[in-house]
């Protein structure tokens, strides 16, 4: 008689850990490449770093000391090699618009980005997962028609577009919402000098301090936003649910699921489901990679003073150490998400184990 | 025309064109039925047509300015969208402008697939340490943010049309090189290209005689799946000022400078940014179509 | 006594090239006992199965004149009385464990699943009921296999699981749809074997859904020969292989038999008024 060969449970923890560590070496890898991008791009930029630094007027000494200090001077390899060793103790450069540390002030703006796109991912997944769901169990219906044209539309949006429409009708002909920006201005007062800073994100650290009328002033704001990165998301995560959903819907293990006279609502939410969270997650952390991105042209729209406006900010002035440490910020983020997503697929899908 | 239906149709064809037009007529025919796909091919006729007629349709010049006639609203005898802040004509500027969001895709169309089938065929024929690497490489371009590394290309390089389409396709060539690996793959090991190698044929010739022609269906509907997201992506250059430079009437460019009247002028915003979203809704209905009837693993069962 | 009427029986499914009827007119009554169906591939054996239990999937449409089950005609049957029929009194077992068994849920998890949901036991009496029926297949190590997740078993063991699954609720009738085409030759033998003493020990009905004829006369009391969706034979199973039917015994003669002739095995002859 034949023996199951499922591993104890000691080996199985090892092979996670085992995956982990493949996942670090492939973030390792990727990180690399993307600081040599950004590095090649630094170098080939014809704006001297160092004139503008020291100004027009620098004498031939100061120029040189500079020089130094930057490393100009040594091979490639070398300033590549200092160049990665910065950037991972989280030294990216100082900005040259306003002399400050980059790092610092990327952290300072991040919050408001990263606010902002979970809250619309969160949108998009509540409503694009149930509208994905319906439409698969009744294609070719008008429910389903309805949720493929709404989610065409959403896939050919230009969002900055979708923006301004959304401030114009929301926000300029039915006032139902507050306008740009993330508090009005007297809220922003209050939140810089009388409440604590948790986490750099407004609604968390009003909930915390208890602030509830600071609370209610950034949810008019961030709603509309938020909502149409929401709609975005969910033109993706619904088209995407569709598809997996009517892939699990056809297999046999559903029949067996009714051979055994589950209801329906328990077919399609738990065994379906199960099946199509595994490829499902990918999909949310993609949207959420791409909502982060987007805001580079979502944030000027709506003066949401994140990193998408701190890295368009900086390309206007032509401070290219910040645009490229924003650049590596957003493209950790992203790197980082892959990987999320990929270890969690892991753990989810038992095949993905062994 | 009968003739030519039953020469199309005939279930045995006698010279390999025949055949070949023969399946296309069938593709046509299910193309046909799709009736939002057919709605995505109208919508890519008009573009292309209005692009090409530009010249004669436009009611106005796209530039000359009249600033006694601006910002007047849509509906307007002569100017039906309205004028912008120099009193241009709007409807005639989203027709010229029609023609360079047809360069933009044109040229990211024959550069970005180019690079990936190159990739993908020979990180493919060869596999070991060469598809090791390139795919690696592949990878690591996958992973970065597509807009915001353009973005910072197009920094580098200046603003502009041509180094806009540069740094798009530098962004957009990862997919096509997985797919057309992935069909390198199942060509590398059939017989006929081991009937090819036996007759001496070195891998140059192997890879662009016999595997990339095989890839490129696969890679044609990726394009046409692709070419909405690179209009929204070369709009977005436009829109932060780093794509086409003024006056050119380019899409995104004239929603950046239709902002600063949203709410008291609201026309001149949102029509240039209605032409983009039908385009690249045409295009993706198109895309969409295309891939149910030409993609048999994606077809519904 | 008769468990199951089916009459005149119709699965149609209505496609993009017009209607295709998989199953045409198909009548035939079956009680305690082992009734196999016979045909090729296509031959609507498999839809006649799943009819019965109405899990024809849109755009398939069922259509009979009656189709009672111990007294209760399931055409009429509304989607809740049918489900609570399904599992609890008449039970299906597939062909490939590979694709009939949820690969994201623990074999534990799917065995108890109808004990807990249905008939509201407790996880603990729902877990020594599942590792009873386990025993009862024949599973060495029950506790293992109930952690397990169904890609860790191999073939035989996976379709065991599929067995226990659904004889735990002891149906009436159990529905199998080439249980063991999907298993090597060396573990088919000790699958039906299992499936043939819990069968007759419980006294249940069985419809034995086959295209192997052999297996089916050893099997079975009774057989239902078809051909295109229609019953061209219905006979005794030890009397299979003296079968009248042109169509039967043109089946019959595509079998190689050891120490039979050597020339090649003649082709079916579809000429008949039977073939139409």
């Amino acid at each position: 008689m034949t023996d199951i060969p499922a591993p104890p449970r000691n080996t199985r923890l090892l092979q996670i850990l085992q995956q982990v560590g493949l996942g670090l070496m492939t973030l390792a890898i990727t990180l690399l490449g993307l600081l040599l991008v950004t590095f090649v791009i630094a170098r080939v930029v014809p704006i001297d770093p160092v004139l503008s630094i020291v100004g027009e007027r620098a004498t031939e000494a100061q120029i040189q000391a500079v020089r130094d200090r930057l490393g100009l001077d040594l091979p490639m390899w070398q300033q590549f090699f200092i160049y990665v060793r910065d950037a991972l103790t989280g030294d990216l450069g100082q900005s040259i618009r306003t002399g400050a540390d980059i790092s610092s002030e990327i952290a300072r703006y991040f919050p408001a980005t990263l606010e902002l796109a979970t809250l619309g991912t969160i949108f998009g997944t509540l409503v694009g997962v149930p509208a994905g769901v319906l439409a698969a169990t009744r294609p070719g219906s008008i429910a389903d028609q309805i949720v493929r044209v709404v989610g065409l539309m959403g896939y050919s949006m230009p969002v900055f577009w979708l923006g301004l429409i959304g401030l114009l009708v929301f926000y300029g002909q039915l006032d139902w919402v507050a306008g740009p920006g993330r508090l009005d201005p007297t809220y922003d007062m209050m939140m810089e000098f009388t409440l604590t800073s948790y986490t750099g994100m407004i609604l968390i650290d009003s909930a915390l301090n208890g602030a509830w009328d600071v609370f209610a002033n950034a949810v008019s704001h961030i709603i509309l936003p938020a909502g149409l990165l929401g709609y975005v998301s969910m033109a993706y995560i619904s088209r995407m649910t569709r598809s997996f959903m009517m892939n699990e819907l056809g297999q046999e293990y559903i029949t067996t699921a009714r051979v055994k006279g589950m209801p329906e609502w328990r077919v399609i939410w738990v065994h379906a489901m199960k099946n199509v969270m595994v490829p499902l997650i990918t999909v949310i952390a993609l949207s959420y990679a791409y909502l982060l991105e987007g805001s580079v042209l979502t944030e000027t729209i709506f003066a949401w003073p994140g990193l998408g406006s701190y890295i368009t900010d900086a390309l206007f002035a032509a401070d290219m150490p910040a645009v490229l440490g924003g650049t590596v910020v957003v493209g950790v983020v992203f790197v980082t998400l892959n990987m999320l997503s990929d270890m969690i697929y892991r753990l989810v899908d038992p095949r993905a184990r062994t | 025309m009968t003739t030519l239906r039953a020469w199309l149709q005939d279930p045995s064809p006698t010279s390999r064109r025949q055949a070949r037009l023969g399946q296309l007529w069938l593709a046509w025919l299910r193309i046909r039925r799709n009736r939002l796909a057919m709605a995505g091919l109208v919508i890519v006729g008009i573009l292309l047509l209005v692009a090409a007629l530009a010249p004669w349709i436009a009611p106005h010049d796209p530039f000359v300015q009249d600033l006694g006639n601006r910002l007047k609203p849509p509906g307007t005898p002569g100017q039906w969208l309205g004028t912008d802040d120099f009193g241009r004509d709007i409807l005639s500027r989203i027709m010229y402008g029609a023609r360079i969001t047809l360069y933009i895709i044109a040229l990211v169309a024959v550069t970005a697939p180019v690079l990936g089938l190159l990739v993908g065929t020979i990180s493919g024929y060869f596999g070991g340490w060469v598809d090791a690497v390139l795919m690696r490489l592949t990878d690591i371009f996958l992973a970065f943010p597509r807009l915001i590394l353009a973005l910072a290309l197009v920094a580098v390089l200046g603003p502009g049309i041509e180094n806009a389409v540069l740094a798009i396709a530098l962004t957009a060539w990862p997919p096509y090189a997985r797919v057309a690996r992935a069909e390198t793959l199942t060509i590398r090991s059939s017989d006929y290209i081991a009937a090819v190698r036996l007759q001496g044929a070195g891998a140059p010739r192997i890879i662009l005689g016999h595997v990339v022609p095989m890839c490129l269906p696969s890679v044609i509907i990726r394009v046409t799946l692709d070419m909405a997201g690179v209009i929204l992506i070369a709009a977005g250059l436009g829109f932060l000022g780093l794509g086409v430079q003024p006056p050119q009437p380019e899409w995104g460019l004239m929603i950046s400078s239709g902002r600063k009247f949203l709410f008291e002028q609201w026309w001149v915003a949102t029509m240039p940014g209605l032409a983009i979203f039908i385009v690249s809704l045409g295009f993706n209905l198109l895309g969409d179509g295309l891939r149910d009837v030409l993609d048999p693993k994606s077809a519904p069962k | 006594m008769t468990l199951l009427d089916v009459r005149n029986l119709r699965v149609t499914f209505d496609t993009e090239t017009g209607p295709v009827e998989a199953v045409r007119g198909v009548s035939f009554s079956l009680g305690r006992e082992r009734l196999g169906i016979v045909g090729e591939s296509g031959s609507g054996k498999t839809m006649t199965g799943r009819a019965v239990l109405r899990l024809i999937r849109p755009p398939g449409r069922i259509e009979a004149d009656a189709m009672l089950f111990d007294g209760q005609d399931l055409m009429r049957a509304s989607d809740r009385e049918m489900r609570a029929l399904r599992g609890k009194r008449i039970g299906m077992v597939m062909q490939d464990p590979k694709y009939s068994l949820n690969p994201v849920m623990t074999v534990g998890d799917q065995l108890t699943e109808g004990l807990r949901r249905r008939d509201g036991l407790g996880r603990r009496d729902a877990e020594a009921k599942a590792l009873a029926a386990l025993e009862a297949v024949q599973i060495r190590d029950p506790q293992r296999v109930m952690e397990a997740f169904p890609h860790e078993l191999s073939g035989g063991m996976g379709q065991r699981v599929m067995i226990a699954m659904m004889l735990i609720p002891e149906p009436d009738l159990l529905i199998a749809d080439e249980p063991t085409s999907a298993l090597d030759v060396t573990v088919q033998a000790e699958v039906l074997s299992i499936l043939d003493r819990l069968v007759r020990e419980r006294g249940m009905g069985l419809i034995f859904i086959s295209h192997d004829l052999r297996l089916v006369a050893r099997f079975c009391d009774r057989v239902l020969v078809m051909y295109k969706g229609k019953v061209v034979e219905e006979l005794e199973a030890r009397h299979l292989l003296e079968a009248k039917h042109p169509y039967t015994r043109g089946l019959l003669d595509c079998l190689p038999r050891i120490g039979g002739p050597r020339g090649p095995l003649p082709a079916l002859d579809r000429s008949g008024a039977w073939a139409q």
